[in-house]
């Protein structure tokens, strides 16, 4: 699996990543990649590890063992300042949205303007507006995060997240908790801006209708271990037991031990 | 898992000493933690000018606001009132060899070297460590700092540090203010029971009064200062949980902080009166 990738052609490179939360293992040895200029989506149930995988390919946390190449620089073994330096090309919407409670939504999505560029305060909001037309949210500039809707704060994240014209912009969850028509319009924009702006786009996703619209290749996480990388068609059709039942809803069935039942009871 | 198992069948006395053990490492770490935070806040307020990522003056002066300028008022009367139960106390006791007139010494003494630090402090961990605990945790909550984290924002420079200096410098200013209010209580109450006038009794104050003993109280001041910042913030940042979790970590801030402010007081009183 992973491969797939000609030279300086991918964006994102796993390779072998086992991670442990305490003593748990909950990624088994990832291996993938995501090319320039796609739109990749990583899908899974709930503890299947996507959440864990981005946090990883976010450098929030560092792994056990294995490299994660981003941009061509391994942020395993990277110095602070590059880190620091590699950050401005990537562009993060969390799945709350994670905007400053404390600043109204056009310091929210200046904040990264004000610390990492130098530019005078003008520059600054023409530049922020501009994103906020992007998203449609033109006119909440000076509106609160409390005082918007679910749909409204991820777009604002969102505007956060392009502020700085990144290269690689990651999304966490964006359907989740939004009405069928928000989430369609979140979908349309994401890839509006691929469009746009070329940008290399890794959505984390467990909602397959939004999966199979935006995605050019889907990575299928199940349980720490990646179950198949492919197109839409390619995942559709694959014979994966697990994949199916995620596709078609249906509840997975483990088989059942006798004498492990009896050991988990008695110990 | 074999190493529950294990667990199972270890006698109660070897878990007591697992658990001993698992806590002072838990001790270890948390002081480490804390360390951490003290020495990369005073390196982005050193360097960070320097990296172009400083320590923002317009947040320092936002957390001076609500730490210190806010609490002014309740600082004030809490000090006031603690130098009029300092004189009736005073008075009372000295009555007994008939000294009532040296309760100006006592209060002078005890205002400045130990309740103005102490009752302030104590205030502050309350009101501001509190705050700063709960402000953190709902932010890791919320995934902000980690959004800070990824825009390649330290969340020590941009919120720990200006909690930091603003508490550092705003406890020893409301020492200063509590010193006042703490001798004024003391003068009024002490002028009316002994028919001594207020300027009289302040000027008695002054007399008594080196600049050594303000000086031990600022010192104190500093170090109670220190502690509720760390306190607030280490709790903060370690919250995990939800909403619970906030709540928790708040209380521990609270308790933890006033805890360490009361035996530190004991140990500088100590120290600087030997």
């Amino acid at each position: 699996m992973g491969g797939g990738c000609q030279v300086n052609n991918c964006v994102i490179e796993v390779d072998n990543l086992v991670a442990h939360y305490g003593q748990r293992e909950v990624l088994h040895g990832i291996n993938f990649s995501v090319r320039q200029g796609e739109i990749m989506v990583i899908m899974g149930g709930s503890g299947s590890g996507k959440s864990t995988l981005l946090r990883f390919l976010l450098g929030l946390n560092r792994p056990s063992s294995g490299s994660i190449r981003i941009l061509d620089k391994d942020i395993t073994r990277i110095k602070a300042q590059e880190m620091h330096d590699l950050r401005k090309d990537m562009g993060v919407a969390f799945q709350g949205g994670a905007l400053f409670g404390s600043m109204s939504v056009g310091e929210n999505v200046r904040l990264p303007l004000r610390e990492h560029a130098r530019l005078d305060e003008n520059t600054m909001r023409i530049m922020s507006r501009m994103k906020l037309e992007v998203v449609n949210l033109s006119g909440f500039e000076s509106f609160m995060p409390a005082e918007l809707s679910g749909g409204m704060v991820k777009r604002a994240a969102l505007a956060r997240a392009i502020v700085m014209d990144p290269k690689l912009l990651f999304f966490d969850e964006p359907s989740a908790g939004l009405d069928p028509v928000a989430a369609a319009e979140l979908d349309e924009l994401i890839l509006k801006l691929r469009d746009a702006m070329n940008m290399t786009i890794v959505v984390v996703t467990h909602e397959l209708e939004s999966a199979f619209k935006i995605a050019d290749r889907i990575t299928v996480l199940d349980q720490g271990d990646i179950l198949c990388i492919g197109s839409v068609e390619e995942v559709k059709q694959s014979d994966n037991q697990r994949i199916q039942d995620l596709l078609n809803r249906r509840p997975r069935d483990e088989p059942m031990d006798a004498d492990d039942y009896l050991h988990r009871l008695t110990h | 898992m074999s190493g529950i198992t294990d667990r199972q069948r270890f006698p109660s006395w070897r878990k007591f000493v697992e658990l001993i053990g698992y806590r002072t490492l838990r001790g270890v770490a948390e002081l480490g933690y804390v360390s951490m935070l003290l020495l990369e806040s005073a390196y982005w307020a050193v360097w960070g000018k320097h990296q172009h990522q400083s320590v923002r003056l317009s947040a320092i002066f936002q957390e001076a606001m609500r730490i210190g300028v806010l609490a002014i008022p309740i600082v004030s009367l809490l000090v006031f009132t603690v130098g009029i139960m300092l004189a009736i106390q005073g008075i009372e006791t000295l009555k007994t060899f008939g000294a009532q007139a040296t309760v100006v010494i006592g209060i002078a003494l005890s205002i400045t070297r130990e309740f103005s630090p102490l009752i302030i402090s104590i205030l502050v961990a309350g009101r501001s460590g509190s705050a700063i605990t709960a402000r953190i945790g709902s932010m890791m909550e919320s995934q902000e700092i980690d959004a800070l984290r990824v825009m390649g924002i330290s969340p020590i420079r941009f919120l720990a540090a200006p909690i930091l200096i603003a508490m550092l410098v705003m406890v020893p200013v409301l020492t200063v203010i509590g010193d006042l209010m703490g001798l004024l209580g003391g003068a009024l109450y002490t002028s009316l029971a002994l028919h001594m006038s207020v300027a009289n009794y302040l000027q008695r104050s002054l007399d008594v009064l080196s600049v050594d003993d303000i000086r031990q109280g600022l010192i104190k001041a500093v170090v109670f200062a220190l502690i509720i910042a760390l306190v607030g913030l280490s709790n903060g940042f370690q919250v995990r949980g939800g909403a619970e979790g906030v709540g928790r970590a708040t209380t521990r801030s609270v308790v933890m902080s006033i805890s360490f402010i009361i035996i530190a007081d004991m140990i500088f009183t100590f120290l600087m009166n030997r």
